[in-house]
């Protein structure tokens, strides 16, 4: 008999506009020792099936039918106090985001007391040598200080570990991980997913690992799920998903997958693929940032969050920043962009030292409306109260001379241009989607032509089938209009769909720069080197070379 | 290029009045508190023409006569008409209230959008500032605001708005402050927006939703804190109907067992100010954009 059984499961959610069907009766098995993935897009109703088999559902939604089974345990039917008690102890759940998981106030290490009190593995006497022991299990270095720390104290993944922690002190037999690694740096990534396929095995335990991610799902389980609108669509191992896919939704994030060697065409699917885009011709450099620094004054000594870098970006160029968190490329974008003034540097932009013009008033400086941004937090970056059609009308009536009665017409022609539907240009951002969203910022950001775009990580926050479309759609804008681009992103594998040079950043400094393949197959510095290597692995990559041949 | 534009569902856009409709219909609570609201403002508008009697008219015969179907609510000590007189001073206490809270709503957004969003000293000099107003036991500081000023409606006015200015704004300190940095305020400077522009038009309007449920619950403490002034003898004079006054000069007859001359004005101000309390959250709703989806 499987450990797990999930038979015919049905989801609903009560809303303003009646009842949604979040999860459509889905059937999936586990057996015991196995890790399964649970791939899916936002929405696919993957961590909601997860949600309801620990019934932690929100207040509106209800398990609307079929039959969840755990080692003979009817959990459907399980009474509030059974389901306490098998939360933690037998069934453990790691979070989406460590951060928000904690207890900001707590210490760490009484956190983990916690759970282990809760269900009696340990004592008042025994449970901080308990604590630090679960702190051991997930390497966390120097446990003894550490079960002092507060979360905020923390790196995010020295956080997923106390989750980890958490979720594996009272030795359960299955372990369900909601997206363990998304907003964490590439190389956290592989670290906490290393930890995680360790521990599962040195414990015996089975695990669902529920992920957007394909390839890392690929990576780390024995079987895949795909789910999409709250079904299955399609099962199996990894190989055989990537290499023959059954179902075309499969086929289609299979193909979305970044990896190596496929251009960014060939991550929409085969049939909607337009020809390879000509690329405009670089020219002599439109932007020249030399010796540029930032210097915070710390309350412990000054911080030095971006020591001095160099680089061109020519006119129609693209040239993509790498670093992870901290490294100094969110600090320089702002700089460029100028929303921040630099300690010291200078900002050539056609030959004019920006760096001289305060940040302050640089709204009504003549060069404000040649360099514009598209945001990385897609939701956050929109006036709650504003229409699509207003955030993009703001640019046009602030920076332009068109008059209002053409503004209108213009901004039918942005839609148009990044592909928005005309009725989704009257809704409010709560309204849109991710994807939708990222359109609405495209369109916000092109509105006044601007010469250089800054593109901060704009497709972080999406699905892999959106960032292929979202990555095309600003691969056909660079052959249209010509813009120059700063793409600036901690993934390399999609810095190098889009861009002609690279620039790796580590600690505020630059610490490679090459072409793009250059730096992909030969990298010099040991940094991007292991950059290159975190990254997860499709186990094989024929599935581009066989449609094409197809 | 098709993505999740075509797959979805569309989602029905609703306006403002269907939006408000459906803030009503979906929360009782909101529905009893805009009736209760109706009711005064029908007062307060229409006072004069639905009261049955004058309500100044004094009549010595029919003085200190308990409530009756000719006179609903009784007759005071001069024989004037108590239902007649509490409709008539709606009008008046109504008026205080929002002109109070209308003046401190404006100076309080003023000067707490300037503290959260520019910060440094300005922040530090506001605050201390809010502090001393809030150190004072606010209803004595309104007390000595119009014992020094004058006995005029006026200064009720300002006094009631000066003791409320330190709750709007340090409200909207806090709300502006969060949002100082927001994608959605840098988004706005990109577009050419200058500071200013950027925290009156993009910021500002987004701490309204906090802001309505301060209002409302403000309108009820204003109400009593007009009516407090004058039931110590500060501000509105008699013979001018007004509840905290009617309270006042009927407390004198509770004692010999005249309870209506007290009772129904205070009962009024009760009304008043349960209506206002319960009306926050409705009006949050109905501001909030995100509500609508």
């Amino acid at each position: 008999m499987s450990l797990l059984s999930i038979e015919v499961l049905k989801v609903s959610f009560s809303t303003r506009r009646g009842s949604v069907e979040a999860v459509r009766g889905i059937s999936l098995n586990l057996e015991k020792g196995e890790v399964l993935g649970i791939v899916g897009e936002s929405g696919s109703g993957k961590s909601v099936t997860s949600y309801a088999l620990m019934r932690l559902l929100e207040r509106n939604g209800r398990i609307s039918g079929g039959k969840l089974t755990y080692g003979g345990i009817d959990l459907r039917e399980a009474r509030e106090s059974t389901m306490r008690d098998l939360r933690g102890r037998e069934i453990s759940m790691i979070f989406q985001n460590p951060r928000a998981a904690l207890n900001p106030i707590r210490k760490v290490g009484h956190q983990i007391e916690d759970v282990l009190r809760r269900h009696a593995k340990a004592t008042r006497s025994s449970a901080r040598a308990e604590a630090i022991k679960a702190l051991e299990a997930v390497r966390i270095r120097d446990a003894q200080s550490r079960y002092n720390a507060y979360p905020f104290e923390l790196s995010g993944g020295m956080c997923q570990r106390i989750v980890i922690a958490i979720a594996l002190a009272c030795d359960p037999k299955l372990l369900i991980a909601d997206e363990p690694t998304t907003g964490l740096d590439i190389t956290t990534q592989k670290a906490v997913m290393d930890l995680i396929a360790e521990l599962i095995a040195e414990r015996d335990m089975s695990a669902m690992v529920i992920t957007h991610d394909l390839g890392l799902a690929a990576q780390y389980c024995n079987r895949l799920v795909v789910m999409k609108d709250g079904e299955v669509v399609e099962e199996g191992n990894p190989e055989a998903l990537f290499s023959r896919p059954q179902h075309p939704y499969t086929r289609k994030l299979v193909d979305a997958t970044p990896r190596p060697g496929a251009s960014v065409r060939q991550l929409l699917p085969l049939d909607l693929r337009p020809p390879e885009p000509r690329l405009p011709k670089v020219e002599a450099p439109l932007l020249e940032v030399r010796g540029l620094t930032k210097t915070y004054q710390g309350k412990s000594g000054p911080v030095h969050a971006v020591k001095g870098i160099s680089f061109d970006v020519g006119r129609g160029e693209s040239v993509g920043l790498v670093g992870e968190s901290g490294c100094g490329k969110s600090t320089t974008s702002s700089m460029l962009v100028r929303l921040l003034d630099p300690t010291s540097g200078e900002i050539l932009f056609n030959g004019r030292d920006l760096a001289k013009s305060p940040a302050k008033g640089f709204a009504r400086d003549p060069d404000r409306a040649r360099i514009q941004m598209v945001f990385q937090d897609a939701t956050d970056s929109f006036n709650p109260r504003h229409t699509a059609r207003q955030s993009i009308a703001e640019p046009l009536a602030r920076l332009t001379a068109i008059p209002k009665r053409e503004r209108a017409k213009r901004i039918d022609e942005l839609a148009e241009l990044v592909g928005l539907p005309q009725p989704l240009l009257d809704r409010f951002p709560h309204q849109l989607s991710g994807g939708q969203k990222a359109r609405v910022g495209i369109a916000r950001a092109i509105a006044v032509d601007p010469q250089f775009l800054i593109l901060d990580e704009p497709t972080a926050a999406l699905d892999v089938s959106i960032q292929a479309i979202v990555l095309n759609l600003l691969v056909d804008l660079r052959t249209k209009l010509g813009i120059s681009y700063l793409f600036v992103s901690h993934d390399l594998h999609v810095v190098r769909l889009l861009c002609d040079r690279v620039i790796v950043m580590r600690d505020g400094e630059i610490v490679e720069e090459g072409t793009a393949a250059e730096v992909m197959e030969s990298p010099s510095h040991p940094y991007t080197r292991e950059l290159l290597a975190a990254a997860p692995k499709p186990p094989v990559t024929v599935t581009a070379e066989r449609s094409a041949a197809e | 290029m098709s993505d999740a534009t075509t797959s979805q569902v569309p989602v029905k856009q609703d306006g403002t009045l269907a939006h408000i409709g459906y803030v009503l219909r979906s929360n009782p609570v909101t529905l009893l508190a805009f009736a209760m609201f109706a009711i005064l403002l029908l007062a307060a508008v229409l006072g004069p023409v639905l009261a049955p009697y004058d309500p100044m008219e004094s009549n010595a015969a029919i003085a200190l006569q308990p409530p009756s179907p000719a006179h609903w609510f009784g007759t005071d000590n001069l024989g004037r008409d108590v239902f007649s007189r509490v409709i008539v001073a709606t009008r008046l206490d109504l008026a205080i209230s929002v002109a109070a809270v209308a003046l401190s709503f404006l100076i309080g957004s003023i000067l707490g959008s300037i503290a959260g969003y520019w910060g440094g000293w300005l922040d530090t000099v506001l605050n201390r500032l809010f502090d001393t107003i809030m150190a004072f036991p606010l209803f004595v500081l309104a007390m000595g605001i119009v014992a020094a000023l004058g006995n005029t409606v006026e200064n009720i006015v300002y006094a009631t708005a000066v003791i409320n200015i330190p709750f709007y704004a340090r409200l909207v300190r806090a709300e502006v402050n969060i949002r100082r940095d927001a994608g959605f305020a840098q988004a706005a400077k990109l577009a050419g927006n200058s500071d200013v522009r950027v925290l009156a038009l993009h910021i500002f309007p987004n701490a309204l939703p906090p802001m309505m449920v301060q209002v409302s619950l403000n309108l009820g403490w204003a109400i009593l804190n007009a009516a407090g002034l004058s039931f110590i003898g500060l501000g509105v004079r008699p013979p001018t109907a007004e509840w905290g006054i009617m309270v006042a000069e009927g407390a004198n007859f509770i004692v010999s067992g005249e309870w209506w001359l007290a009772f129904f004005p205070g009962f009024a101000l009760m009304f008043a100010v349960f209506t206002f309390n319960l009306l926050g959250d409705g009006l949050r709703d109905m501001v909030d954009p995100r509500q609508r989806s």
